[in-house]
C-alpha cells in the first residue's frame, strides 16, 4: 500500500490507525525520491534520516519536501545556483522551524529555476526537472521540483517561493494545488530573496484542504520578518465548508480574446466557460469585468523591471567573501567578478545587468519609479473591484506544459498573455491559487482564483468550493508501482 | 585671498545594546568576529529589523539639531560591492532621513556661529578591515553598529570653526547620552568637504571631498593642508578638480582617490524589507522632553543670569555632568559665583589631578551648602574648609561627618575665647610685660593661642579679645 499520494487527512487517519509509522512513511518517500530522481530530477538533496517531535499537530509524522532557496542549518541549500553549490546555513528559516516543531518530516531539498529566477524548471545547476504527466515536457518553475515532488506522489505537500508565478504555473503544469497566500502571512526569514517586495511562500499540495493544513501551520506573525502580518487567529482548514451562496466573482473579459488558430487555447477557453457555469451552479455569482488592455499589457514589464532591479541588490551579498566558493585572486575586485562570473549562468547575468541599467541614477526615475507607480495602478485597480468582489477567478495558464524544445512567452513577448493576470497577486500580496480544472491533450489545465489581501479564508473556503463542483481533486499522472 | 567654505559629514556610532537590524550585541570585544549574527555577515535569507533604541537615540539628535521630523521613518538601500559591506549594500537614509533642515548654535573664539544642518540620517556601519602586507582581515563585530550621519551646509569658513563645531556636535551627544563619541576607538568620523572662493565671489568653488579623517586634530589639519593646496593651484590660475581625495597625517599631504567621472552611482532606492514606521506625534513628544539643555544654552545661562565669566562658564560646561552639578550647587542655594569656584576652582583641580570625573564622587551639592555655610558663618577657616574637603574627596566621605568626627569646628564663643586668652596670657606673664613695654610680641602671642587650640578659634574674634584682655593687664 503506498500512502504518501494520499492526502494529509488519509495519511493522519493511517498513522492515528496505526497502520503505518512514520519511519515507514520517510523510508516510502526517500525510497521513491531516488526510484524517480534520475527520469524527473526533483531534488537538490534526498536527507537519510530525520529527527522525531512530539507534537499534536496534523502534519506530525507527515512528509514533505523544501524548495532549496529555503535555509536549513546543517543541510545544503543551494537555490540551484553554483554559487551556492557547498553552501550549508548556519540557520533555520522561520517557515522550516514551524514545520520542524510541527512533526512534519523533511525528505529533501527541490531543484529550482536558479535562484528563483525563471519560469522553466530548467536552469538549476543540477539539471532540469520533467514534467511527471509527459517528460518530454517541462514542469514549469521556478518551484519546479517542488511540484514534481508533489505530483509524483513522493510528498504529499512541498514548500515553494512564488515571485511571480512560480508556485501557481509549476502547479498547473503538473496538476497539483499551488496556493500562495497574502504577502507577510508566513515569514520570509531565511528565504533566499529574489524580489523582497514580490516574493512569497506558499505550498503545493494534492487538494485544497490540505494547502489550508499546510498554511494554518506555517503562518503567523515572526518579529524576524517586519513585513509579517499579525497573526489572524483562524484556522483555515475550519472554515472550507462554509456558505458560499451569493459569493461574487469576476473574470477579466480581455484576457479571453484569443486567436482562433490557436485550437489548444480555445479549448482552455472553453473550459474556462463550463467551469464558470459550474461555479454559478453552486451559488457564486460570476461576472465579465473589463479592464484596459494598456494595464494588462505592462503587468509583464512591470514585473520584469521591478523584480530585476530588486533582485540585482538583493544577490550582491553573494561575493565569494564571508560564503561561498572564494577564488585566489590577486585582489578583492577581481577576486568578486570571478565568484561571480563563474558562479552565475548567463540568464541570471542577464537579469542583474538588467537591474543594475534600471537602477542607475539616469534610468531609475524612468525605469524603476515609473514601474512602481504603474504597479500601483494595476492593484488599485483591482482593489477597487474588490470592493465589490470577493474574488476573480481566471484560468492559470493560456496553455499545458509546453515542450522543452517549444519556446515559452518570454521578454520577447510584447503582447500580453492570461498567465501574466499571476502576476497581479505578487504585485498586491493578494491571496491566490490554482488547482487543476481538466484534462487537455492529456495534460493538466488548472484554474485560478485570486482574493483580496488577508482574505485567505475566504479564498480557500471558495476554492475548496470550486474544486468539490469540478472533480479533479486529487487527479494523478497514473501510479508507478515503485 | 580665498574664503574657505568646508561642510563636514559626521558618523557616530550610537550607544545600544544590539544593532542595528540585528540582535547582536552592539559592543567593543577584543574577540574579533564573536559579535556577529547571520544577519550581520549578510548570508542569504535574511531580513533586517530596526532598533527601537537607535530610531530614538536619532530622533533624539535631530530633535536637538532643531530638525524637521517626517511623518514616516523610511530607510533606503545603498548598492555596491566591498569587502566590508556583507549584505553588498547599506541600509542607509537618503530620501527621508530622521531630520532635516536643522542647526546647532556654537561658540568659537570670540563669537558664536549658527551652523547649517543639511540632514542627520540612521544607517549601518561596516565590518573592520586590517589590511596586512599581503592579505587583509575581516572583523564584522563593526558590521551593522547602529550609525548617525550628520551632514552640514557648507557653511563654515575655518578649521577653527569646523573643530568648535565638531567639539560642540560632540558634546550634543554625549549631552544626549546617545554615544561615546571616542574618536580613538573610531566611534565618531568625518568626511570633509573643502572650496576655496572669492571674497566677492557668489558661487561656491568646486569642491573637494576627504573621506575618514578619524580625529578632530586631522580634521584641522586636513582642512589647512587643503586649503594650502587650493589656494596654490588657484594662485597659479590653475583649476581646482572635483574629486576625492585622502588625508595622509603623517605626510600632512592629500592624495587622489577617485575623480569625479569614476563616481559610484549607488543606486539607491527604497528598502523592501522594512516598512514604512509612523513617527507617532506622542513619542517625539517624550523623546523631546528627554533632551537636557546644551551646551550653548548653559553657557548663555551661566554668563547673562549668574555673571559668570566666558571662561568659567567653558569650563562648567565641558561635561555634562559637571554642570549638572554647578546647576544643582545654585538650586541648593549657594551663590553662583562662590560655586562656581568651589566647582571650577577647588573640586574640578582634585577630579583632573586624580583623573576622576564628577560622578566618582560622593559629595552633594547640599553638603557643600552646609560647609559653606559653616565657613560663612565664621565656624570654620577657610583653610579648614579645604582640608576637609580634600579630606571628604580622598576618603568619599560626607565632608559634615569628618568635621564632626574630626573635631574641626572653629571656637566662636566670646566666653570661651576670652578664657582661652587668659589662660595663656597667665602662662607667658613676661610676653604680656614685653607687650606694655611696647614689644611687637602680638602676633606671637596669638600663634600661641592657635598653638594650643590647632587652630579652631575664630582669627578676628581672638584678635580682638586678645587686644581687650591685654589693656585690662
Amino acid at each position: 500500500m503506498q500512502y504518501l499520494n494520499l492526502t494529509i487527512d488519509d495519511i493522519r487517519k493511517a498513522l492515528d490507525n496505526k497502520e503505518v509509522t512514520s519511519d515507514e512513511l520517510f523510508n516510502e518517500a526517500i525510497k521513491k525520491a531516488n526510484y524517480y530522481q534520475k527520469d524527473y530530477n526533483s531534488f537538490v538533496t534526498i536527507l537519510d534520516n530525520y529527527e522525531k517531535v512530539e507534537s499534536n499537530s496534523i502534519l506530525n509524522g507527515v512528509c514533505y519536501a523544501l524548495k532549496d532557496n529555503i535555509s536549513t542549518k546543517k543541510i545544503l541549500t543551494t537555490a540551484s545556483s553554483n554559487i551556492l553549490k557547498d553552501y550549508v546555513p548556519v540557520y533555520d528559516a522561520t517557515v522550516y522551524k514551524k514545520l520542524k516543531e510541527s512533526g512534519a518530516v523533511l525528505v529533501g531539498k527541490t531543484v529550482m529555476d536558479e535562484l528563483a529566477m525563471g519560469g522553466s524548471g530548467t536552469t538549476g545547476h543540477t539539471g532540469i526537472v520533467r514534467n511527471p504527466w509527459d517528460i518530454t515536457r517541462q514542469i514549469g518553475g521556478s518551484s519546479a521540483g517542488s511540484a514534481a515532488a508533489v505530483a509524483l506522489g513522493i510528498v504529499p505537500f512541498a514548500i515553494g517561493s512564488d515571485t511571480g508565478d512560480s508556485i501557481r504555473k509549476p502547479a498547473s503544469y503538473s496538476g497539483v494545488v499551488g496556493f500562495k497566500p497574502t504577502y507577510g502571512r508566513i515569514s520570509r526569514y531565511g528565504l533566499f530573496p529574489f524580489a523582497s517586495s514580490l516574493d512569497h511562500l506558499g505550498c503545493f499540495t494534492r487538494c485544497v484542504k490540505d494547502a489550508a493544513y499546510v498554511i494554518d501551520v506555517i503562518k503567523g506573525h515572526d518579529d524576524k520578518d517586519m513585513t509579517s502580518l499579525n497573526d489572524d487567529n483562524k484556522e483555515y482548514s475550519k472554515s472550507l465548508d462554509n456558505d458560499i451562496k451569493g459569493r461574487k466573482l469576476f473574470y477579466i473579459k480581455e484576457a479571453l480574446e484569443c486567436d482562433d488558430n490557436n485550437s489548444e487555447l480555445k479549448e482552455i477557453i472553453n473550459n474556462f466557460k463550463q467551469t464558470i457555469e459550474k461555479c454559478r451552479s453552486i451559488g457564486f455569482e460570476v461576472d465579465e469585468i473589463s479592464i484596459d488592455n494598456k494595464l494588462l499589457e505592462a503587468l509583464y514589464p512591470t514585473y520584469m523591471v521591478i523584480s530585476c532591479a530588486e533582485a540585482t541588490s538583493n544577490n550582491a551579498n553573494l561575493t565569494g567573501i564571508s560564503f561561498g566558493p572564494r577564488p585566489l585572486e590577486k585582489n578583492v575586485n577581481d577576486l568578486i567578478f570571478k565568484a561571480r562570473t563563474t558562479g552565475f549562468s548567463e540568464l541570471i547575468k542577464r537579469r542583474f545587468i538588467l537591474g543594475s541599467y534600471i537602477l542607475q541614477k539616469e534610468n531609475q526615475e524612468k525605469l524603476f519609479l515609473n514601474a512602481c507607480r504603474v504597479r500601483r495602478l494595476i492593484v488599485d485597480t483591482i482593489n477597487k473591484l474588490f470592493d465589490k468582489y470577493d474574488g476573480y477567478i481566471m484560468p492559470s495558464m493560456s496553455s499545458i506544459a509546453v515542450k522543452f524544445d517549444e519556446k515559452e512567452n518570454q521578454v520577447s513577448n510584447k503582447n500580453f498573455a492570461i498567465e501574466h493576470l499571476l502576476l497581479i497577486a505578487n504585485f498586491g500580496g493578494m491571496p491566490s491559487i490554482s488547482f487543476p480544472c481538466g484534462i487537455v491533450n492529456n495534460m493538466p489545465i488548472s484554474i485560478n482564483m485570486t482574493s483580496g489581501a488577508k482574505n485567505d479564508e475566504l479564498l480557500l473556503n471558495m476554492a475548496y468550493k470550486v474544486e468539490e463542483v469540478l472533480g479533479y481533486k486529487g487527479i494523478n499522472r497514473g501510479d508507478d508501482n515503485v | 585671498m580665498y574664503k574657505a567654505v568646508i561642510g563636514l559629514e559626521v558618523h557616530v556610532e550610537l550607544k545600544t545594546a544590539s544593532k542595528n537590524f540585528s540582535t547582536a550585541v552592539n559592543g567593543n570585544s577584543q574577540t574579533h568576529n564573536s559579535n556577529i549574527s547571520e544577519i550581520d555577515l549578510g548570508y542569504p535569507g535574511i531580513l533586517p529589523t530596526v532598533n527601537k533604541e537607535a530610531v530614538k537615540k536619532s530622533l533624539k539628535v535631530a530633535l536637538a539639531l532643531n530638525c524637521k521630523i517626517p511623518e514616516y521613518l523610511i530607510f533606503d538601500r545603498k548598492n555596491y560591492f566591498y569587502p566590508d559591506l556583507p549584505k553588498g549594500y547599506q541600509i542607509t537614509q537618503l530620501h527621508h532621513p530622521i531630520g532635516t533642515d536643522g542647526y546647532l548654535m556654537i561658540n568659537t573664539k570670540d563669537t558664536v556661529k549658527k551652523v547649517l544642518i543639511h540632514d542627520t540620517h540612521l544607517e549601518e556601519d561596516t565590518a573592520n578591515i586590517e589590511h596586512l602586507s599581503n592579505y587583509s582581515l575581516i572583523d564584522y563585530n563593526r558590521a551593522g553598529i547602529p550609525l548617525l550621519e550628520t551632514v552640514t551646509e557648507p557653511c563654515l569658513n575655518s578649521s577653527d570653526e569646523a573643530i568648535a563645531f565638531l567639539e560642540a556636535l560632540r558634546s550634543l551627544f554625549l549631552y544626549c547620552s546617545v554615544a561615546d563619541a571616542r574618536s580613538d576607538l573610531g566611534q565618531i568620523r568625518c568626511d570633509v568637504n573643502v572650496s576655496l572662493m572669492r571674497e566677492n565671489d557668489k558661487e561656491l568653488g568646486t569642491r573637494v571631498e576627504m573621506k575618514g579623517v578619524n580625529s578632530f586634530a586631522a580634521v584641522k589639519s586636513a582642512i589647512e593642508c587643503e586649503i594650502r593646496r587650493q589656494t596654490e593651484i588657484l594662485d597659479r590660475g590653475g583649476e581646482v578638480l572635483q574629486e576625492t581625495r585622502r588625508y595622509d597625517e603623517v605626510a600632512d599631504e592629500t592624495y587622489l582617490m577617485r575623480s569625479k567621472v569614476d563616481a559610484i552611482d549607488y543606486k539607491y532606492y527604497i528598502e523592501p524589507n522594512i516598512p514604512p514606521i509612523k513617527i507617532e506625534k506622542e513619542f517625539i513628544e517624550a523623546v523631546k522632553k528627554e533632551i537636557p539643555l546644551l551646551q550653548y544654552e548653559r553657557i548663555n545661562n551661566y554668563t547673562n543670569n549668574y555673571n559668570l565669566t566666558k571662561v568659567e562658564a567653558l569650563t562648567l560646561v565641558k561635561e555634562k555632568e559637571l554642570s549638572d552639578y554647578f546647576d544643582e550647587m545654585v538650586k541648593v542655594g549657594i551663590e553662583p559665583k562662590i560655586a562656581c569656584n568651589w566647582l571650577a576652582g577647588f573640586i574640578l583641580g582634585y577630579l583632573n589631578k586624580n583623573y576622576l570625573s564628577i560622578i566618582d564622587i560622593k559629595i552633594t551639592p547640599k553638603m557643600l551648602k552646609d560647609l559653606i555655610e559653616l565657613l560663612d558663618g565664621g565656624k570654620i577657616s577657610i583653610k579648614q574648609m579645604k582640608e576637609v574637603l580634600t579630606k571628604a574627596l580622598k576618603e568619599n566621605k560626607d565632608p559634615n561627618i569628618l568635621i564632626k568626627e574630626l573635631n574641626i569646628s572653629q571656637i566662636t564663643d566670646d566666653e570661651e575665647i576670652k578664657n582661652i586668652v587668659n589662660e595663656v596670657l597667665d602662662e607667658n606673664l613676661n610676653l604680656v610685660s614685653d607687650y606694655k613695654a611696647g614689644k611687637r610680641v602680638f602676633d606671637f602671642i596669638i600663634g600661641q593661642i592657635m598653638k594650643k587650640t590647632k587652630g579652631r578659634v575664630n582669627p578676628a574674634m581672638t584678635s580682638k579679645i586678645l587686644k581687650e584682655e591685654l589693656e585690662k593687664r
